[in-house]
């Protein structure tokens, strides 16, 4: 099969490769400790690992564009505040 | 008691995996993959990173869209919520009239989106259309092509003709299930009828009125056919909602790049609204 009318770029290939790591890494983590470890966090809503992978996920893409639109820095620290913003969000959500 | 568990069940979901691998996130991860390139045609592309993402967050065609998108779908919410109830609360509940109200009300829903928009431009056209040429005869002036507030209450009407309806039938669905009961007892307490409907239709009609704003605030934030057929985004820009845009940047410019890169920051304030929607849903379902 023919995918180069998806216009595949070495970088975006990485990105998707990457969400589909965490996948799996969240399918194994389920498969070693099933449940999803469901928990009250700061949002005050029950969220389990899921969720809280979802959430980080939405708020590093929100992050990352508000580094574009607003910030005048490297987004190289856009990255680094989605990973701050991924620890706070499995500690505390 | 112990589970059994069948793996073999997860061989059922995988049409649905196909199916939705094809129709969302193939397309999906080709947009994203045209918002970091240029293209000229001819499946040529040229690296452009973040370019595209810049310039559309730094586009004041982009916010203005935007702000436009929300306060659309705020005045519509605005409107469709209470007057649906209000419909809703003086619909029968019982005799002959029943399926006449229903099939009234059901009737705007089967028009398709490009319908509506033909039959509203048609209808607000000043020189023969019956509400047009009504309100200029009334003496006010009145002409969605050229004045922008005019155009903006013909789309909100619009789209009130077409969906209140829908809000109608929830509410409606949702006052129907309340068993009798519950107003003999007001009725013995003596409670008005605004304390029936604060404390027992509403708080019963909830469920439905939060499904009922979700598909109002999504449907009315993705509008698209209905003011592209009858003010195509025009006088000017004033009715240029992000849809429209988009299509226009896409189709109209085919500047694929930036079309890419405005409908991946549209399709994730639409994935974080409808986050939060669902989770104020799920949390106050839980909670009741």
């Amino acid at each position: 099969m023919d995918f180069s009318w998806m216009a595949w770029t070495l970088p975006t290939a990485a990105f998707f490769l990457t969400i589909l790591g965490l996948l799996v890494a969240m399918a194994v983590w389920e498969y070693a400790s099933p449940g999803g470890n469901p928990r009250v966090g700061v949002l005050r809503i029950e969220t389990t690992r899921g969720d809280r992978l979802f959430i980080t996920l939405l708020g590093s893409a929100f992050i990352h564009l508000g580094f574009l639109g607003f910030v005048d820095v490297d987004l190289w620290w856009a990255t680094v505040a989605s990973l701050v913003w991924a620890v706070f969000v499995f500690r505390f959500v | 008691m112990e589970k059994t568990f069948n793996n073999k069940a997860w061989f059922m979901v995988l049409p649905v995996l196909v199916l939705v691998a094809f129709s969302a996130v193939i397309p999906l991860m080709t947009v994203v993959n045209y918002s970091v390139q240029d293209t000229f045609g001819n499946n040529e592309f040229f690296w452009a990173g973040t370019e595209w993402f810049s310039q559309v967050l730094d586009s004041s065609r982009f916010w203005d869209a935007l702000w436009r998108n929300l306060a659309f779908s705020a005045i519509i919410l605005l409107i469709q919520i209470p007057l649906g109830i209000l419909i809703a609360l003086n619909m029968p509940r019982q005799g002959i009239w029943v399926p006449v109200c229903l099939v009234l009300m059901a009737l705007p829903l089967l028009i398709p989106w490009n319908v509506v928009g033909t039959i509203w431009q048609l209808l607000c056209r000043v020189d023969i259309g019956l509400f047009g040429s009504l309100v200029t005869k009334l003496g006010f002036s009145y002409n969605y092509a050229a004045d922008p507030v005019d155009a903006w209450i013909t789309v909100v009407l619009m789209d009130v003709w077409h969906w209140t309806s829908l809000v109608v039938l929830l509410a409606y669905a949702g006052l129907v299930s309340i068993p009798e009961a519950y107003y003999q007892a007001a009725r013995i307490d003596g409670a008005s009828r605004l304390a029936v409907f604060r404390y027992i239709q509403l708080p019963k009609m909830k469920r439905v009125l939060l499904i009922a704003v979700l598909l109002r605030f999504m449907d009315s934030f993705m509008i698209y056919t209905e003011p592209f057929v009858v003010t195509g985004g025009g006088p000017g820009s004033s009715t240029m909602f992000l849809s429209i845009d988009l299509v226009k940047m896409a189709v109209g410019q085919f500047d694929l790049g930036p079309a890419a890169a405005m409908s991946i920051i549209y399709f994730l304030i639409v994935l974080l609204l409808s986050w939060v929607f669902y989770t104020v849903m799920t949390t106050s379902d839980a909670k009741a």
